[in-house]
């Protein structure tokens, strides 16, 4: 097998007397879109923060594109081209969609100890950002500001700031939570033609979504890898039908 | 920008003529107290302009920032009392000193966030304060005359009124120009960037305290500069310079004028400190009405004075 | 060997003191989550109403219930009135808006009690020195102090530690939703303990009056005292506050007794004399400085938000 792009081994996160991740172990070749499913309380962000640096795990190890990034800070990592999209959307409210795009490409072009020229007169900033908005179809909002974007214009806001650094890597974490139907029909469609570019990890509720997409899925329950299958396998394992699948059907998605 | 005729450009275009001929009108009606009361607006309104810049735009709370007006004042106090009288060596070492002071006091609070910054950087100051007082050469609690003003050989006479508020006034425009340039750079934008989310601007790959420290350094020396030109006008340098409630009457000019733009600071400077020697003037308690005001300010007055002027535009 | 033990008592009575303005700003802070730079002023308040309600009664006990009362009612009405408004807001603005406050008060009292400071005399019974141990007599008001301040911390800590009020007040340190969720009146108990507050301000403020003067910015020094204690004791925490009150106390009574003659062995004789005061002040800020880069959020954090 080819090396993986991300390899996590042995990983372990307590957090007081309760275990968020709990020797856990994966990889992800370079071009797949790997998802990861599990109840609520899985450990399914804790995992995610501590792939990109948010949070650091106690034991265990992170290795990224070749090199060990376990005890990194979030910024170096994403120097490394990891980047996240969060769960709860974290944008830069005050700032323009098309700024926070910007700031995006700037990290990752060069150092930003600049303090004299006029940063938003930068051409090829403007245009990578410009680019990345309208990948996601926002280039019409361009000079909005965040905290008049619609719920929806945000988490595509969100992938725009993700794809504008350039990842190797995509950690998205429910990109599609809070979205309605025709938002959620168009985000997948986004996702299907990203996962041609970039290696993409997925934390996802819709099921759906992520049956239609992924190329492999891990099933969290308790911190734990129950099972890490192609998501035919998946469907077909009993462990997960009885942990998590099977409830989730009885109770209807969401 | 089609803003080019709105309040608050036309006062902040008044504000600039005004302070530029003031002097004028100071000698042609004789009337001496305004140039003073003015140099000293000036003086403080660049201290403000500083504070901002880490303040509103950098979203940190100092409430030690009268410390550099301190440091300042005592780089060039200090060295006009050990004999070396010129302006060239004298203001390089305020702004030194003061750049110094801020990069280490600043690598240690920004480890800190919110109540606890405002807190560290308080106690710092104060430190700064008592470190003052403890000056026995220096005149201690008492502080230290300076019998003469700094020489900047034939360049400028500091000693000549006009030529001083000059002076004050060219580094007040050039702190706000510098102020200007640095807020819409790569490196002002991260420092926004930071103050409005600090953990997407890292996941993003920004050290985001390398960028704040920085800007600390860079304000902090601006109001070092701010110092020097304080105990000049003033020919002397005390502890009480740096006393808390100084620092305290900075962040008030800040926040009357509106946080996070140019000019507010400059018009909240005006207005705090006219309000404060034309209250003086009527009652020896100005405080009394000064004290309530800054409440009904905070109360009602969200954005400031800045804030104010831009939402009479839009009705 | 005997001034030691003396310096210790100074200390002890002095960082006492300290807990009882600490608890009130860390009760407020920790609760409203409410930064009240009018703290000192309340403390002020408190010693200004005892030494005129002293002189008006005649009477040391009645002019100081009196003086409680009054900082209490006192505290409850700057609540109602105007403080109130500003809970959930920033930060700064509490900075400011009660840095406002101090400047009225300020003026208020120099208008009302005139720039000259006032004194409090104590009774005769309160200024005996009490002998406790051979060759050792310590002032019995000080000792006094010792006494009542123990006598409220140890209330305070019974209150809040086994009654439902107190869990109430626990409760809404580590969560504010949850007491707002329980149907409890919240601005009643808001207001409760913004008063209790200002009483234990009011208390710390006429006690010290007699050993110092009553005068106008007594509160502010002492205030950012009570500040670096909440910051090292950890914001919101009653036992944190306690323990750094205490430990803060001793350094700077005993910073104050001994540093001129430490310093005396490096310096001259009136250069110490001028930088020993400077250099145990300084002490207090260095002790925060190095407790806030080793563990930002004090020694002993209330909860983690």
């Amino acid at each position: 097998m080819v090396e993986a792009l991300l390899s996590v081994k042995n990983l372990y996160r307590r957090f007081g007397g309760i275990v968020a991740t709990d020797d856990l172990s994966l990889d992800v070749p370079r071009g797949e879109l790997h998802a990861i499913i599990g109840p609520n309380g899985a450990g399914k962000t804790t995992l995610i923060s501590q792939l990109t640096g948010q949070l650091l795990p106690n034991t265990g190890t992170i290795h990224f594109a070749g090199q060990d990034v376990t005890r990194l800070p979030a910024y170096r990592r994403s120097a490394l081209g990891l980047a996240r999209s969060f769960q709860i959307t974290s944008l830069l409210k005050d700032f323009t969609a098309v700024d926070n795009v910007a700031l995006a490409a700037q990290a990752h072009d060069g150092h930003s100890f600049r303090f004299w020229g006029k940063a938003r007169a930068e051409p090829h900033l403007r245009k990578a950002a410009m680019a990345a908005l309208e990948r996601v179809g926002l280039g019409p909002r361009a000079d909005a500001v965040v905290s008049e974007l619609s719920h929806g214009e945000q988490r595509e806001l969100e992938l725009a700031v993700a794809l504008a650094a350039k990842p190797q890597m995509l950690v998205l974490d429910e990109p599609m939570a809070g979205l309605g139907v025709t938002e959620s029909a168009r985000m997948v469609k986004l996702l299907q033609e990203l996962r041609r570019e970039v290696t993409i990890v997925l934390v996802e509720h819709d099921m759906d979504a992520v049956f239609a997409l992924a190329d492999r899925i891990t099933v969290l329950v308790y911190g734990r890898v129950i099972a890490c299958d192609v998501p035919a396998g998946i469907r077909q394992n009993a462990e997960v039908r009885r942990a998590y699948l099977g409830d989730q059907q009885v109770a209807g998605h969401g | 920008m089609t803003q080019s005729l709105n309040a608050r450009n036309v006062v902040v275009v008044l504000v600039i003529t005004g302070l530029a001929l003031l002097p004028l009108y100071s000698s042609i009606s004789g009337n001496i107290f305004v140039l003073t009361l003015f140099t000293r607006i000036v003086i403080f309104a660049l201290a403000a302009v500083s504070l901002n810049l880490i303040m509103g735009y950098g979203g940190m709370m100092s409430f030690g920032h009268a410390a550099y007006l301190g440091i300042g004042g005592y780089a060039v106090g200090i060295l006009a009392f050990e004999g070396i009288g010129s302006g060239f060596i004298q203001w390089p070492v305020a702004l030194l000193a003061s750049a110094l002071f801020a990069l280490v006091i600043g690598s240690l609070s920004l480890r800190t966030r919110g109540v606890y910054f405002i807190m560290i950087t308080l106690a710092f100051a104060q430190m700064a304060y008592y470190i003052a007082s403890g000056l026995a050469r220096y005149g201690g609690d008492d502080g230290l005359t300076i019998y003469k003003r700094s020489d900047f050989g034939g360049l400028v006479n500091l000693s000549n009124r006009v030529q001083f508020y000059y002076v004050c006034l060219g580094c007040l425009f050039a702190g706000i120009y510098l102020v200007w340039r640095i807020v819409n750079s790569r490196f002002g934008l991260v420092v926004q960037g930071v103050r409005s989310n600090e953990q997407r601007m890292q996941a993003i790959g920004f050290h985001a305290n390398r960028y704040r420290l920085v800007c600390f350094v860079i304000a902090g020396t601006m109001c070092g500069l701010a110092g020097a030109l304080l105990a000049t006008n003033t020919d002397f340098v005390s502890p009480s310079i740096m006393y808390w409630t100084r620092s305290g009457d900075l962040m008030v000019m800040v926040i009357l004028g509106g946080m996070g733009s140019l000019f507010g600071p400059v018009i909240g400077t005006i207005v705090f400190l006219v309000l404060e020697e034309s209250l003086s003037q009527i009652t020896e308690f100005w405080a009394l009405i000064m004290g309530p005001l800054l409440l009904l300010i905070v109360l009602f007055g969200r954005g400031g004075i800045d804030g104010w002027l831009g939402r009479l535009r839009r009705g | 060997m005997l001034l030691l033990v003396e310096q210790l008592l100074n200390g002890l009575q002095f960082g006492l003191l300290l807990f009882l303005l600490a608890a009130g700003l860390t009760l407020v802070f920790g609760i409203m989550d409410f930064v009240n730079l009018a703290h000192g002023s309340l403390y002020m308040m408190g010693a200004y109403f005892a030494s005129t309600f002293a002189a008006w009664t005649g009477s040391f006990i009645i002019g100081v219930a009196l003086a409680l009362g009054a900082t209490l009612l006192l505290g409850i009405v700057l609540e109602f009135v105007a403080l109130r408004h500003l809970y959930g807001r920033d930060h700064l603005d509490h900075v400011l808006a009660t840095f406002g406050l101090i400047l009225f008060f300020n003026d208020a009292v120099r208008l009302i009690w005139g720039p000259a400071g006032l004194a409090l005399p104590l009774p005769t019974w309160l200024t005996v020195p009490v002998q406790i141990v051979p060759g050792l007599f310590y002032p019995s008001y000080r000792l006094a102090i010792i006494v009542v301040s123990l006598f409220v911390a140890a209330m305070l800590y019974l209150v809040v530690m086994r009654t439902r009020i107190g869990m109430l007040i626990r409760a809404g340190a580590s969560n504010r939703e949850m007491i707002g969720a329980l149907g409890i009146n919240i601005k009643l108990l808001f207001t409760l303990v913004f008063g209790l507050g200002a009483a234990l301000a009011g208390l710390a403020g006429l006690m010290q009056a007699p050993i110092l003067t009553v005068q106008i910015g007594m509160g502010e020094n002492i205030l950012i005292l009570a500040f670096v204690i909440i910051v090292i004791g950890g914001i919101g925490s009653i036992r944190g506050a306690f323990l750094a009150a205490i430990f803060v106390g001793m350094i700077d009574t005993l910073g104050r007794a001994y540093a001129p003659d430490l310093l005396r062995h490096i310096l001259s004789p009136a250069a110490a004399s001028t930088a020993a005061p400077a250099l145990s002040s300084m002490l207090i800020y260095l002790l925060m400085a190095i407790v806030l880069v080793v563990r930002p959020e004090g020694l002993f954090p209330a909860s983690k938000r």
